[in-house]
This record gives structure tokens, sequence and C-alpha cells, in this order.
């Protein structure tokens, strides 16, 4: 059984800031990125996004790119402007309380274990 | 249909507005969502290369029946070699834009991949041209 954003938020302790009405979305898989273009060029549909930035233009980019979620590593702290767009776009933004290493590292685990 | 839209250099809270609200009227005619989304790519990255490196641009779409065409131009430092901008990897980002994770060098070639046609063009020192051609 494939694993939603709910359960996986639960499982890991990823905190989740916006889009708590999609948190069924099933995510396929994650890329680590904190370059906005590489995550264009990349990243594929329903991908959970690891990055470390918080402003604005992530939430286009998640958008674009019909990514699952955005987790926030590093306790970086987001903007309210920046969840509130996050919402009207229908992003999902999650916060990891850990760095890149260790959220992509639980998560890699956590998501080969699932599927 | 034809829109057009402004974008302000240096304003990185409004890049991205130009494209979506094109990517939204696109929304509404009949077209294949993968078509859209590659569209939406493109033009966000142009938008975002002006926000980036130019003063100001103006991105103009040309709505037809079969396809899209979508014109930015902008006033700015423009590009002295337009090959070496086009490489996977070449960015003359400022340390501030690069703090916001632009500059990998990757934006012309993400449009590339996502437009049937383009066209870049540049007079160093005055300004850059972008046209692009998208078939439904
Ligand atoms: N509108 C423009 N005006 C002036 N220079 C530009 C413009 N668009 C692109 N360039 C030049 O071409 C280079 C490559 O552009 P490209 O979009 O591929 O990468 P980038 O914008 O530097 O980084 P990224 O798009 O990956 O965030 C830029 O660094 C810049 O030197
Ligand atoms: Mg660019």
């Amino acid at each position: 059984m494939k694993t939603n954003l709910k359960k996986l938020a639960a499982d890991l302790d990823f905190e989740p800031l916006s889009g708590i009405n999609l948190l069924d979305r099933i995510p396929q898989s994650a890329y680590v990125s904190d370059l906005l273009s590489d995550v264009i060029g990349k990243a594929q549909p329903g991908m959970l996004w690891i990055t470390s930035q918080v402003h604005k233009n992530i939430v286009a980019v998640a958008s674009l790119k019909e990514l699952s979620a955005i987790i926030i590593v590093n306790e970086r702290q987001i903007d309210d402007e920046v969840v509130k767009h996050a919402e009207d776009e229908g992003v999902v933004i999650l916060a990891s309380h850990l760095p890149a290493f260790e959220t992509a590292g639980k998560l890699y685990i956590y998501l080969n274990r699932a599927e | 249909m034809e829109v057009q839209y402004e974008i302000r250099g240096g304003d990185f809270s409004a890049a991205g507005q130009a494209s979506s609200e094109i990517k939204k009227l696109l929304k509404q005619f009949n077209i294949d969502p993968q078509i859209v989304r590659r569209i939406a790519i493109a033009l966000f990255e142009a938008e975002v290369n002006v926000v980036a490196h130019a003063y100001k641009g103006i991105m103009k779409a040309d709505i037809d029946t079969d396809s899209i065409r979508v014109t930015v131009e902008d006033e700015g430092p423009g590009i002295e070699d337009i090959d070496k901008a086009m490489e996977e990897g070449f960015s003359t980002a400022s340390e501030a834009v690069r703090q916001m994770g632009f500059g990998a060098g990757m934006g012309l070639p993400n449009i590339k991949k996502n437009v049937d046609e383009m066209i870049l063009t540049s007079i160093p020192g005055s300004g850059t041209c972008l046209k692009m051609k998208v078939l439904f």
C-alpha cells in the first residue's frame, strides 16, 4: 500500500504548514536541491522536494512541476505570506526539524519500505 | 487573442505573476495539460531571467487556435555571447540572486527543452529579446 502525505508526515515528524486538506496525495520519490531551475529541469510530477529555500518562488516551482509537497529543512522560518501563497496555489509545505541529509535519509528508507 | 504584462527587474516577490496569468488563461481553453505545463515552465524561466538579469521587460503572448507565441523583451545589460548563455551551467547571476537558489544556469536550457521554437537575440548594453512558440 502506498503511503499518503498525512501518514508520512505523522510517521516522520514533519509538520504540515500549508495544504492540510491536500494530505491525501501519494508522494512519488523525492528530489533534493536548493537550485530552482535544477528542480524545474529534473524533478518529476508527484515528487517531494527537500530544500532549505523558503522564499515565495518555491511555491511557483512546486506548482509548475505539480510536486506533491515541499519539505523545508534546517528549521528555516517561513513567512506567513509564503504559506498563504502556498494555500492559494494548492501547494503542500511540510517542515522537517532535521537538516537535509537526515531528512532525505529518513525519507529514503521510509519510501522504499512503504512501497 | 493578445495579452501583455510588465515585468519589473529585481522584484522577486512578483516574479512568476505574468507567466501564471497566461497559464490561467490557457487552462480555460481546451489545451492538453501537458502542453500547458511546458508553456508555463518556459514562461516562468523567461520571466525570472528578466527579474534576475534585466531592469524591466514586457511579456507579450499571442494565443491562436493552434499555437501560442510569446515575446519577452527587456531593457538590461543584454547577453554578450548567446551560445555560451545557452550552455547548461553558465550563469552570471549575482551572489544575492544565487542565495535565492537562482543561477544554476539551467533556465535557458529548460526553456529550450519545453518549447517548439526559440529565438534569443540581444544587443549588449541595451537589452534582450526572447521569442518562443509552442504548438497545441
Ligand atoms: N534577460 C536577460 N538579460 C541579460 N542576461 C540574460 C538574460 N537571460 C539570460 N541571461 C544571461 O544568460 C545566462 C544564463 O541564463 P539561464 O537562465 O540559463 O541561467 P541563470 O538565469 O543564470 O540561472 P537559472 O536560470 O538556472 O536560475 C544568465 O546568467 C545571464 O548571463
Ligand atoms: Mg535563468
